[in-house]
Order: C-alpha cells, then structure tokens, then sequence
C-alpha cells in the first residue's frame, strides 16, 4: 500500500517538531522529501538521513516496504 | 555458508571501492543503482560491484549492517559512503573527488569536471 506525501510529512514532523519538511510525489512509492532542522546541524549527510529514515520507523526496509524510494535532501538550517 | 555479515566485513575489507547494487555494473537494473554505478563507471573508478538481488541474504545483511534501509551502497575502503542521493551531492560538490583522492582511489578527474558542467 504506497504511502502518501502526508502520511510520510506526519511521521517526519513526529521525530522534528520544529523542521521545516516538504514532502512531495504523488505515486506514493517514489517520493522526495527535504527536511531542514537544527538537529542536523555538525552532522555529515549519512546521519542526517540515517536519522531521517529511523523517523521514518521501518517504512523503508525490506522489499515489502511501502516506500520503495525517496529522495532526501537534508541540512541545518542557513 | 560464512554468514552475510562476514561476506560483507570480507568484500569491503579486500576491495578498494564497493557498490552493493541491484544488478551489476554493466547490467544495473535499479535507476538509483544505474546512476551511481554510472557515474564510477564514467570516472573511471575502479569499484567491486556486488548484486544483492543475487543473494537475498546480503540484501537483507547489508542494510542491517549499514544501518541504512536503501540500496545502493557505496563503501571506500571499508567504511560507508551513502547511497544514491548522498554520492550524487557529492559527485557534483567535489566532495567524491576529495574522498577519492584522500584514500589513494584513482579516477579520471577531466571526466568529473564533466559531469558537474554538465550539471552546472
């Protein structure tokens, strides 16, 4: 069952309350989603997005995993 | 059958440059595993290729050994580099050229130029 753009900004906006996160695709399989916050901030790209993807809680995993692909763009605020 | 955690520790440890990929470097069935396959195939780097959808159990293994829940994977000498969003941020920052050059890889830098003109 794909997942949709508000489902995915849900889970994000659980683990970074105070990011700012746009999500955006409509297949619900291959989606983007950038997600800029203070918590990133001193931190290089893979734990940025490992972060991203244990908010993401298991949704990525495996060859069931709804979400099939999303594209992450992440970094503290300027 | 070493399990898949010793097959990938034995593969990172003994090769250079890693892409755990789906497919293989001149058959990438992936887009995500195609581009970054692509881009170390157009630099010239010389990289072992392993294709998870061969072995359900490094599919599996190299996520939980990564901690990372997608495919592909890029390692330089034995350590994590990231997957297809990472290596393409890189590959147009220099950050790739620099990473490369700082682990004694030797690629073709002319070619890298060209793909950030080409991405300007």
């Amino acid at each position: 069952m794909p997942m949709q753009a508000r489902e995915i900004e849900d889970l994000l906006r659980a683990s970074f309350p105070d990011a700012e996160i746009k999500v955006e695709g409509e297949d619900g399989v291959h989606m983007a989603a950038m997600v800029i916050d203070e918590s990133f901030r001193g931190k290089n790209r893979v734990q940025q997005q490992r972060a991203v993807y244990a908010a993401l809680k298991g949704k990525m995993d495996g060859s069931n995993g709804e979400l099939h692909a999303l594209a992450l763009t992440t970094k503290a605020p300027d | 059958m070493t399990d898949a955690n010793t097959q990938i520790k034995e593969t990172i440890t003994s090769n250079d440059v890693v892409l755990f990929m789906k497919g293989t470097k001149e058959m990438p069935q992936c887009g995500f595993s195609s581009r970054v396959a692509g881009v170390l195939n157009y630099m010239g780097v010389d990289f072992s290729d392993v294709n998870v959808l061969s072995d359900e159990g490094i599919r599996q293994g190299i996520k939980d050994f990564s901690d990372w829940p997608t495919i592909p994977q890029l390692y330089v000498k034995g350590e994590f580099v990231g997957g297809c969003d990472i290596i393409t941020e890189m590959t147009l920052s220099g950050e790739l050229d620099t990473l490369l050059e700082e682990n004694g890889v030797t690629f073709d830098k002319d070619a890298a130029d060209k793909i950030r003109e080409a991405n300007g």
